[in-house]
């Protein structure tokens, strides 16, 4: 299992605004690790530049300065290496909606991968390991998915067609860019849970991206925040919500609903406090 | 929350007990036995006997996942449905300032364009993008007084534009501004001065800060709750978002299949939900202080989730 190191990471943009060029920083100086077994989740408002880190990290962006290590060695910018490179490290998007082909089938989707990274060859090998990829996303009985095109899942179905796909090539890094804001709140749990338990199974190493500091604090290891491109806080998860340090930090831990540390629901507390332990 | 002494009729459902069915003192708009179906090979009944009173000044959290029929319900109100869908069923009736009642659903033509905007405005999903991007801000607000208040002077309407974009805290030199120019939060802000621009009795908000970072929400939620008790008006809040829900509204329905599952105060939800469907939903939030692995309410395991 392999560890990918993120060493100085830098993206500049150039960006035109009526006549005027400037350069947006939108990401500065990003370090990080990600070790087989862990989940580092990345916190950040729209435009902080945590999907640029992502991007680059998946070889979907060239980085300004600054390297992506996998096991030691720099990530291969051409040739068959970035093949290789891409087999190893595999990305779930956001929006699972647009990340799959309406045209093709779930079992297409899912053989696609196998083949091209040459995990199976013979027909029924594909066939076999298409099954057990849908199971594993607990799609079962994986062939009564197999013939369906996306349009027939729902979207939390969607986004583990799409987990499976990135599982395919077997790979040992997996970015997860906001994998469940588009989906509805009551299956967003089933699919974080997946992803902690393929994590843990499989000994993968995660990048869990989100605006969602609960999440973030519940399924990872580490939290790192970024504000305007740059990490500003970096540790532990209960001790950057709980403890936050950096001014951003904090005002993203008051900004996140939380009933529980409202007046008026402290205040009604009491009045339930038999309510609540009959329940639990 | 509430310090208007008016509003705290509605909102003050201080006692324990089921206080969701009782109804407001002072009500604001009563749906009664409202049902919506779209109709079509198969008819959906998006909307299934809804009844609610919502009080003056009151906020009501609508809460539902996707396809629940939560926006379905908000339109009715306002009489935006267009076929496939049809009201089959009940009523709504709208308790004017003025003491007069109106049959919303009977309004037509000249008497409902009197209604919508004017007693009834609405902020809508996605408000990011409901600008219209080639005419500037100052326009869309001329447009609103042109259409509802003819009898305006050009020199009032420039006065209460500023006026309006300074209420919700946004600097009045961007009447000239474009939508493009303008950061999301400042879009929605507009959005908001516009559905106050004359000065309605109820804003129905539909997912209003879903498209927003967690910050500029926070922004706006504060924005709407200060407005409110400034202005007095009702709001029916729509949203997934449940703890969102539970911090600003006085009280919250949980809609499930087309139907309120479950009506109470938000404390009463917090604290005590009854239906299994509620309690199902704030088991699906992760606790941002609480202990690690616990849930907003219930705390519930993290393993064995029902696979949807």
């Amino acid at each position: 299992m392999a560890t990918l190191e993120v060493k100085n990471l830098c993206k500049d943009f150039h960006v035109r605004e009526g006549g005027n060029r400037r350069i947006l920083n939108a990401v500065q100086d990003v370090s990080f690790e990600l070790v087989p077994g862990g989940t580092v989740a990345l916190v950040g408002q729209s435009g902080s530049g945590k999907s640029t880190v992502a991007r680059m990290i998946a070889h979907l962006e060239r980085p300004t300065s600054g390297q992506v290590l996998l096991d030691g060695a720099p990530a291969p910018t051409r040739g068959r290496g970035v093949h290789k490179y891409r087999s190893q490290v595999q990305m779930v998007f956001q929006d699972p909606f647009a990340s799959l082909n309406p045209f093709h089938s779930v079992g297409h989707h899912l053989e696609r991968p196998l083949r091209l990274h040459g995990v199976a060859t013979s027909k029924a090998d594909v066939h076999a390991h298409v099954i057990e990829l849908l199971e594993r996303v607990q799609l079962s009985p994986g062939r009564d998915f197999l013939a369906r095109r996306p349009h027939e899942l729902s979207g939390g179905q969607r986004q583990r067609v799409a987990i499976a796909r990135a599982l395919a090539p077997q790979p040992s890094v997996l970015i997860a860019d906001e994998p469940v804001s588009m989906l509805d709140v009551s299956i967003r749990l089933g699919v974080l849970n997946l992803l902690a338990r393929l994590q843990r199974e499989e000994d993968l190493a995660v990048l869990y991206i989100t605006h969602d500091l609960a999440t973030a604090r519940h399924f990872s290891d580490r939290i790192m925040v970024m504000y305007q491109g740059e990490v500003v806080e970096d540790g532990a998860p209960d001790d950057v919500i709980l403890r936050p340090q950096a001014d951003f930090t904090k005002r993203l831990a008051a900004a996140a609903p939380e009933p529980a540390r409202n007046e008026r629901m402290i205040a009604a507390a009491s009045r339930y406090a038999k309510d609540t332990t009959n329940d639990r | 929350m509430s310090t208007n002494p008016e509003m705290s009729s509605a909102a003050g459902v201080a006692t324990p007990g089921r206080s969701g069915s009782v109804a407001p003192d002072s009500p604001l708009l009563s749906i009664s036995g409202l049902s919506i179906d779209y109709l079509g090979e198969r008819t959906v009944h998006a909307v299934a006997n809804v009844s609610l009173q919502l009080g003056r000044g009151e906020i009501i959290g609508l809460a539902g996942e996707s396809g629940c029929g939560k926006s379905t319900l908000a339109y009715g109100i306002n009489q935006l449905l267009v076929p496939p869908a049809v009201i089959t069923e009940g009523g709504v009736t709208f308790h004017d300032r003025s003491g007069d009642d109106i049959d919303v659903l009977a309004l037509e033509d000249k008497e409902l364009r009197r209604y919508r905007w004017n007693k009834v405005s609405m902020v809508f999903q996605g408000a990011m993008n409901s600008l219209n991007p080639v005419i500037s801000v100052r326009a869309q607000l001329n447009d609103v007084f042109a259409t509802h208040r003819p009898q305006m002077s050009k020199a009032e309407r420039r006065l209460r534009s500023g006026e309006l974009l300074e209420l919700v805290g946004v600097d009045p030199k961007r009447l000239d501004s474009y939508a493009h120019e303008l950061s999301g939060g400042m879009r929605q802000r507009v959005m908001i001065a516009m559905a106050l621009a004359l000065d309605p009795e109820l804003m129905i908000m539909d997912e209003p800060t879903t498209a927003l970072d967690v910050v500029v929400q926070r922004d706006i939620l504060l924005e709407i709750t200060r407005l409110r008790e400034e202005l007095g008006f009702a709001v029916i809040f729509i949203t997934h978002d449940l703890p969102l829900l539970l911090e600003i509204s006085d009280r919250i329905a949980i809609m499930r299949h087309g139907r309120i599952v479950e009506m109470a105060s938000a404390e009463e939800i917090f604290f005590a939900a009854q239906d299994p469907y509620t309690r199902q939903l704030l088991r699906s939030f992760p606790s941002l202080t609480g202990e690690r692995g616990d849930f907003i309410r219930h705390g519930a395991q993290l393993e064995n989730e029902e696979v949807r």
